[in-house]
């Protein structure tokens, strides 16, 4: 990349957009992921017998066990909602940022 | 069901279950079982398919690019299958169905564990990483750095990964061969060591990815037919399942919650797997044969869909085995064991899943099964001897021998001849250690992968302020550290040195190793006042914006 691309890039606002945009939305997300994961790693640490409790009375199945499914689930939900973004709009604003650096 | 015997099980099932199954929780003698037919011949036939694909793969790879990356032409969703079959070994599938089966819900948290890495991997690593490197991630770590300190660091710890990881795999395959195929060990563990080399030194990456795509479909569709057919005897409905589990475990409702675990250990388990993932080399590797950064994203996408999705099925298998396989007649033997005669299943719990498929769909069945299980193995070896090759020709010899003016073919001849030395060393080490304890070695290749490669791989190209010195010391000191914790906490110290108490009480060093990685290169980095460390940060700029937009990211190789 020669110092006139990396100017223009730097200086297009696009490119800060973008920047903001995507940093702070793969950091939420990845907060997101992180605090589900090791709420229940220290949900089971402190307190287990919350997750060894029956669903409902009387039932054999517990609650641990939807919310394991659950947090299986919510990993894929996550990355399904980072790549929309990033492949829809994060992606358009990148192309025009990289038309606009090559004119 | 009689606990599992012997503190070795033990420490491989507490320190990382579903991976210690492949790595030696087949502990000890292993009785070799009558030849399977069915098995074999499914997997003569699996061995003649891929075969035929890495012919036709060598054909067309002749460049550098081919050979390490498939030329950069693998698409979004093929990779994310070709991810899972990397990530999905036989320690996943047998090993976590037998920690459900042994422990009931326990098994599901590992599968927790070993999935949530993947999401932040795509939201920190996977588009930067493609963006920014070529062949390996030692391309992004010394992207602004020196070459030769940090290639070298990075090699070594890829080395080191690799094969921790291929000693594992061998070991595993061996026994486990012996228990599905009736062969001897040492001629199991020869036939995985040619095979390996043959897709990956004929194939490239090209066939080391469809090897992987193929195994990943044979495993999710065996897989999924076990989960119907387990679902289909309790009418669909999960409750009467695990209703019926409960009446048959000797743990009974236990089985249902989440048993005993150290706040400490649970936590830095965690860590180890979350960011161990996103430091393998193998699996970063996968990044760069695709073309650009949206498929590089897609491909996570897909990856943690088939990855969960299989670990759903392991959690179905595990507690179908409970119910359909244990303490059935002709499934249990009872072994004598540490001078206690125990009753377990017919070749220990690991076996779960594959008595589990004969009891669901008869003989054929169970040959299908075992031969995808062989398969497993050999797709996750390729993809190791391949990233190992790639560290020496690309990371050692083109970049710090011959300074980046290595010719190509060269390149290729060093990657070719490090294969079939690898093939080489995997076979006389699977060889060497068949009776040695090797349970920890996985865990090691998580923590060190989490210890070194990653604080390196995440600053270098989130932190300005990082340099060589922060790198190569940072890294190496996190390299140490999990080794070092590994050997004096208790898989080690205890459990193969034999010594009464472990130095280190953790089984799990990541959360101290990864600390201390992150504040060691942070601290030879901020204290580094040379003229070059002011270079390196004045680059940081320029790299920013090529891991963000792309541009001057290396494309598709045209074919």
């Amino acid at each position: 990349m020669n110092e006139d691309v990396l100017k223009k890039v730097q200086s297009n606002p696009k490119f800060k957009e973008l920047v903001h945009k995507k940093t702070s939305l793969g950091w939420q997300l990845s907060i997101v992921m992180l605090a589900i994961y090791y709420g229940f790693i220290l949900i089971l640490a402190f307190s287990p017998s919350t997750l060894g409790a029956p669903l409902a009375p009387g039932m054999t199945m517990t609650v641990g066990i939807p919310v394991g499914i659950l947090i299986i689930l919510s990993a894929f939900v996550l990355t399904g909602l980072y790549v929309r973004k990033a492949n829809g709009e994060f992606d358009q604003l990148n192309r025009e940022i990289v038309e606009e650096a090559q004119q | 069901m009689t606990k599992r015997t012997g503190s070795l099980a033990l420490a491989a099932l507490t320190l990382f279950p579903a991976l210690a199954f492949a790595s030696g929780a087949i502990e000890g003698d292993v009785k070799q079982q009558a030849t399977n037919w069915h098995a074999i011949i499914m997997f003569v036939v699996f061995v003649a398919f891929t075969m035929g694909i890495t012919y036709w793969a060598a054909r067309r790879t002749r460049s550098a690019s081919d050979f390490y990356t498939a030329g950069g032409g693998i698409s979004g969703f093929q990779n994310g299958l070709a991810i899972a079959g990397d990530y999905m070994s036989a320690a996943s599938f047998l090993g976590i169905s037998a920690m459900v089966f042994d422990k009931g819900y326990d098994g599901l948290i590992y599968s927790m564990g070993f999935l949530v890495g993947w999401p932040v991997i795509l939201f920190l690593v996977a588009e930067r990483l493609r963006n920014l490197g070529k062949y390996t991630f030692a391309d992004v770590a010394s992207y602004r750095l020196q070459q030769t300190p940090v290639r070298s660091f990075a090699a070594t710890s890829t080395l080191v990964v690799v094969a921790m990881y291929l000693i594992a795999q061998m070991v595993g395959a061996g026994k486990l061969i012996q228990l599905l195929f009736g062969m001897s060990y040492s001629s199991a563990v020869v036939m995985v060591g040619i095979l390996m080399v043959c897709y990956v030194l004929f194939g490239g990456m090209l066939a080391t990815t469809w090897v992987q795509i193929i195994k990943a479909v044979l495993l999710l569709c065996g897989a999924s037919f076990m989960a119907f057919m387990v679902l289909s005897t309790v009418g669909f409905s999960p409750e009467l399942m695990f209703e019926k589990a409960v009446a048959a475990h000797a743990k009974h409702a236990a089985i249902m919650a989440p048993g005993k675990a150290d706040p400490v250990d649970s936590i830095s388990l965690g860590m180890a797997l979350m960011f161990g993932t996103a430091g393998l080399p193998h699996i970063l590797m996968r990044f760069f044969t695709v073309s650009d950064a949206k498929e590089a994203r897609k491909s996570v996408f897909y990856a943690t869909g088939f990855i969960g999705y299989f670990y759903i099925l392991t959690f179905i298998i595990g507690f179908g085995a409970i119910m359909l396989v244990l303490n059935q007649p002709g499934m249990m033997e009872t072994i004598t064991k540490d001078g206690k005669q125990i009753t377990q299943l017919v070749g220990g719990s690991n076996m779960a899943a594959i008595h589990l498929a004969n009891a669901v769909g008869g003989d054929m069945f169970l040959g299908f099964i075992s031969a995808v299980a062989f398969a497993t193995i050999l797709a996750v070896v390729a993809g190791l001897a391949l990233s190992g090759a790639s560290a020496v020709s690309h990371d050692l010899y083109a970049s710090v021998i011959k300074k980046g003016k290595a010719n190509e073919a060269d390149e290729i001849r060093v990657s070719k001849i490090t294969t079939v030395a690898l093939g080489v060393i995997a076979i006389v080490l699977g060889l060497v250690f068949e009776k040695q304890n090797i349970a920890f070695m996985v865990g090691l290749a998580f923590s060190i992968a989490a210890s070194a490669n990653f604080p390196v791989l995440f600053l270098s190209m989130f932190w300005k302020g990082l340099t060589t010195r922060g790198a190569v010391i940072g890294g190496f000191i996190g390299l140490a550290t999990a080794v070092v914790l590994i050997v004096l906490g208790p898989a080690v110290w205890v459990d193969v040195m034999k010594h009464k108490a472990a130095l280190f009480p953790y089984k799990n060093p990541a959360i101290f190793s990864i600390t201390l990685a992150f504040v060691s290169t942070w601290l030879f980095s901020v204290t580094d006042n040379s003229k070059s460390a002011a270079e390196e940060k004045a680059k940081f700029d320029a790299q920013f914006v090529r891991s963000m937009t792309g541009i001057g990211a290396s494309g598709a190789s045209k074919h």
